[in-house]
């Protein structure tokens, strides 16, 4: 870089750096029009920390560069019509039959078009995956806590995102209009049907007139390619945004703290990994295109409301809705004033999973209130120092898996040979009680795991050897942590149950009531961070044999709530 | 929340952010351990060794002209492996060797360049400080002041009525664009009219699916089934919305299996019974039939009904019994439809009445 003085300036002006060349001589031309420099220096040596989990979203959004790009190429050949035509291309077992157009155009892509199968399936599974990376980040963020303040709006916005991917995936899958897709809008058409008030309007706006009609594809399509993408780019964008505002969290570690980050600059180690892993992800994809069929629709054949065969499934993430369908107990159907017909069997499902909806994407607030902690937080956590949220994640994993399960209720009465009323009974429990299980279980690994880390951080690992000491007795000897490794252990936030105080009036809310009791919930069952004191009396306490392991407990007592308000809410060692 | 009085020495749970930001009921203790900092940075191999670096480097490179190899390959393959008519097999080649020359070109860059920046870009970590979220105090008094005066220079707040008429009018504006959605469906119809009538009619044959050619009962074996349309449905305009609704299965079973309702004693022919094929539930084609049992079973979420009880549900979510309809043969001997089906048939919807008279 040299400094010129240009003498065609006057002496106002001061001098420019500049570079020689034409990289120099571009780059100074889009500057001096956009003022990109400013941007650079802002942007690209912005430090993003590493860890392989905070790939998932990342993924996510490279599959879903692959699928702008895959859908676009299909959209040159896609024809979103639902008018008859007689099929006339290359598959020939369909020649001949009278079908629509979009089913005729997707046979195409599949047959007449070289890659356009390739392409085809390059954006059904980009979407499979996209989706799949959506949930795998989406528990990442939960059960790392990343979701706490200043961050609670952008977990918002991800899960959003996560709403308007599977609403991308059932539109698209719809597209092709072939027999399975079609037997999902009979379905589709039947729920919204069985909203009270405003269902049959509804489907009958919907469709242009009575299922299936010969609008729904058209529709759908503006609602895949325009509508939906453009949506999602934007709330991407606002999300994007948000990571470059908070900064990425990352996991306590040596000097690593709530106030920095440590890891690599954008330019060039990230990007060259980010650059690598969309290389990596578009490979993979298409390797998998290549290899796998996906949605065979020429061997559905044509929609037709009378045909359908067993065991046919949706895509994998409308699962959830399909299973929580089947769970329905027989007769949840009643007439009101012999006029009116409520269908709880289709309104309870649709409850049960918004209800799952709302407590996900608004828990953020609601342990933000419970905790009442208003900090910053951008140290992530170890699932196991949380365990109430870990437990929390569990249960919510285990009541969407039994729904997902369930959309497979067939497949495992057949493949275990048992009833399909059995299959349904067990998943109906698994649904109920298996949540709760879920959570106990949970809770008690976390809270393991925390002791065991607790007498790491005080005796150090086992190393394996086994000393006789000269009484006789053998012990095995405990290799002390150095100060970073126990830092990992020790390094992360306690918090005590709350204790509700009268106000200023001298009186207590109900609302605070509430919040205390939750709080006790949260937070009763918990192991303290070691401190240097815990450590030093534990080292005082057999220094002479330093390294040895004395099984006594002690220190890795639960420190439980106080029995009822006032009590001592932190026992100490 | 320094001292809160329980004995336990709890101080300020350390964070300069938002260091007036409540903690909540964090605590640490006063001897907590304190952040050893980085730990000393290591050197990789490529950074002790130039012999190693260089192999890398070639390594990297290698990957790079492989993936151009890759992507020519794969446009041999678009025309070395053309799509020939009536040939599947010539599909599968096409797309495989387009795919996994594609694969291989994005997989060589991806791997080199990951590979680039993890064994020979400069990897020592970096460390940024953070900046609160919230703005500093400056800028957020500057900002309410922005605010205030663009207030007096507006008069929003004080020409109250201004402002109260631009908001009513903001609201009203967007109503119309709710009306123009009412054309999405034909006028002068009531979709719930609609659902309550079928392609079935007095006199109408009962005809094969899709081959559309008429049934005799005689046709009509025990413990067969047969998928019926009514005949001439091809005929109509809207063939897959009637299709949709008028959807029926005939079996044929033993007359004393039968247990006949009264009012629908004449409704079977000699044991053939017709039921709708359309699910009660949400709609899908009820499409399985054991014979033994004389259970239909609906493929989309196992709902079951026995054809011995007049279609009652005996498992599954749905809860009304499929609609039967109506049979008995003309004088060719042709299975009949004796009417339209006595109630709207498929999944249920808000306007359905309760009284039907089945
Ligand atoms: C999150 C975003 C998206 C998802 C999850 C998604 C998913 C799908 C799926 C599952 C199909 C059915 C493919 C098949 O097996 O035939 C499909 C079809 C299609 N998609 Fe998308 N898509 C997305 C975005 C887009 C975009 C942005 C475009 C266009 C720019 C697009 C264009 C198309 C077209 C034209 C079809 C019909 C062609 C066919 O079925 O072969 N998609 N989409
Ligand atoms: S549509 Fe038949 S059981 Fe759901």
């Amino acid at each position: 870089m040299t400094t010129t003085s240009d003498t065609r300036n006057d002496l106002r002006t001061p001098p420019r750096t500049q570079q020689r060349g034409v990289v120099g001589a571009v780059s100074n031309y889009v500057d001096e029009r956009t003022s990109i420099s400013g941007f650079i220096k802002l942007m690209a040596r912005k430090v993003f920390p590493d860890h392989w989990s905070f790939m998932l979203g990342e993924v996510a959004l490279w599959c879903f560069v692959i699928i702008l790009l895959s859908g676009t190429f299909l959209t040159f050949f896609f024809q979103a019509s639902m008018a008859e035509v007689e099929y006339d291309g290359s598959y020939v077992p369909l020649k001949g039959l009278e079908m629509s157009a979009a089913m005729a155009s997707t046979l195409d892509i599949s047959f007449d078009v070289r890659g356009g199968l390739l392409m085809r399936q390059i954006h059904h599974w980009a979407a499979l995956l996209f989706i799949a990376t959506i949930m795998l980040h989406m528990a990442r963020v939960f059960f790392t806590g990343a979701f706490r303040k200043p961050r609670e709006l952008n977990w918002v916005i991800g899960f959003l995102l996560w709403i308007l991917a599977m609403g991308e995936g059932f539109t698209g899958y719809s597209l092709p209009d072939d027999l399975l897709s079609g037997n999902g809008l009979r379905i589709i058409d039947g729920l919204i049907k069985g909203i009270p008030v405003v269902g049959t309007w509804t489907s009958y706006l919907l469709f242009g007139g009575e299922f299936p009609g010969t609008q729904i594809i058209g529709r759908l399509y503006t609602l895949h390619i325009l509508l939906l993408p453009a949506v999602i780019v934007a709330l991407i964008g606002l999300h994007m945004v948000f990571l470059i505002v908070h900064k990425h969290t990352q996991f306590a570690g040596p000097g690593k703290t709530n106030d920095n980050v440590v890891g690599y600059p954008i330019l060039p180690v990230y990007g060259a990994k980010m650059a690598g892993t969309f290389f990596l992800v578009f490979g993979v994809i298409v390797a998998i295109a290549g290899l796998f069929t996906i949605n065979p629709i020429w061997n559905y054949g044509p929609y037709d409301p009378s045909p359908v065969s067993a065991g046919t499934q949706p895509d994998w993430y409308i699962g959830f809705a399909d299973g929580a369908l089947r769970l329905v107990p027989p007769g949840w159907e009643f007439v009101l004033f012999d006029t009116y017909t409520v269908s709880m069997n289709i309104l309870a499902p649709i409850i049960a999973i918004t209800l799952w909806i709302v407590a996900v994407m608004f828990y953020p607030f609601i342990e933000g209130w419970i905790t009442g902690d208003k900090r910053e937080h951008h140290l992530a956590d170890r699932p196991r120092n949380v365990p109430t949220r870990t437990a929390l994640g569990a249960a919510g994993i285990v009541y969407y898996g039994a729904m997902f399960v369930a959309a497979s209720s067939d497949l495992i009465a057949t493949h275990f040979q048992m009833s399909m009323e059995n299959v349904i009974w067990a998943l109906q429990f698994v649904f109920i009680v298996g949540p709760f299980i879920a959570y106990f279980i949970t809770k008690r690994i976390c809270i393991a795991l925390q002791k065991k880390d607790r007498e790491m951080a005080l005796h150090g690992y086992e190393s394996g050897r086994i000393v006789r000491l000269p009484g006789g007795e053998f012990v095995e000897v405990h290799q002390p942590l150095d100060e970073y490794e126990r830092w990992r252990l020790v390094s992360f936030n306690d918090y005590k149950p709350l204790m509700i105080r009268p106000n200023a009036r001298g009186q207590i809310s109900p609302f605070e009531r509430v919040r205390a009791v939750l709080s006790r919930w949260f937070f009763e069952d918990r192991i303290a961070p070691v401190t240097r004191g815990e450590l030093e009396a534990s080292h005082g306490a057999h220094g002479h044999r330093e390294g040895a392991n004395e099984p006594d407990l002690h220190q890795s007592e639960l420190a439980t709530a106080g029995q009822g308000v006032g009590a001592p809410p932190h026992t100490k060692p | 929340m320094a001292n809160d009085g329980s004995g336990s020495d709890i101080v300020r749970a350390d964070s300069s952010h938002g260091a007036d930001a409540s903690p909540g009921t964090a605590v640490i203790a006063a001897d907590a351990f304190e952040n050893p900092g980085l730990p000393p940075h290591r050197e990789r191999v490529t950074d002790l060794d130039p012999k190693a670096d260089r192999r890398h480097e070639r390594v990297v490179s290698l990957l790079f002209y492989l993936s151009i190899v890759f992507s020519v390959a794969a446009i041999a393959a678009y025309f070395a492996i053309p799509i020939v008519e009536n040939d599947p097999w010539s599909v599968r080649l096409n797309t495989l060797f387009l795919g996994l020359s594609i694969a291989g070109a994005l997989l060589s860059i991806g791997v080199g360049t990951v590979h680039w920046g993890k064994a020979l870009m400069d990897n020592a970590e970096r460390v940024e400080m953070r900046h609160q979220t919230r703005g500093t105090e400056e800028t957020r008094a500057r900002s309410v002041e922005i605010f205030q005066e663009a207030d007096k220079e507006s008069g929003f707040s004080r020409r109250s009525l201004l402002r109260n008429s631009l908001i009513g009018a903001l609201v009203a504006a967007p109503l119309p664009a709710i009306f123009l959605f009412r054309d999405l469906a034909p006028r002068d119809n009531d979709p719930a009219a609609m659902l309550a009538h079928t392609a079935w009619k007095e006199g109408v044959r009962l005809a094969r699916d899709p081959s559309g050619t008429p049934i005799r009962a005689a046709d009509v074996t025990l413990g067969s089934v047969f998928h019926v349309i009514p005949e001439g449905l091809e005929e109509s305009e809207h063939y897959l919305e009637e299709k949709a609704k008028a959807a029926v299965l005939l079996m044929r079973l033993k007359p004393e299996d039968l247990n006949v309702s009264p009012g629908r004693e004449t409704w079977n022919y000699d044991g053939i019974v017709a039921y709708s094929k359309i699910c009660t539930h949400v709609g899908c084609p009820v499409a399985l039939y054991e014979q033994q049992t004389h259970h239909l079973l609906c493929p989309c979420h196992q709902s079951q009904f026995d054809i011995k009880q007049e279609a009652a549900v005996i498992f599954g979510p749905a809860k009304r019994p499929l609609p039967q309809l109506p049979i008995s043969v003309d004088s060719e001997g042709y299975l009949v439809a004796q009417s339209d089906f006595h109630e709207p048939v498929g999944p249920s919807y808000w306007e359905r009445r309760g009284d039907y008279d089945v």
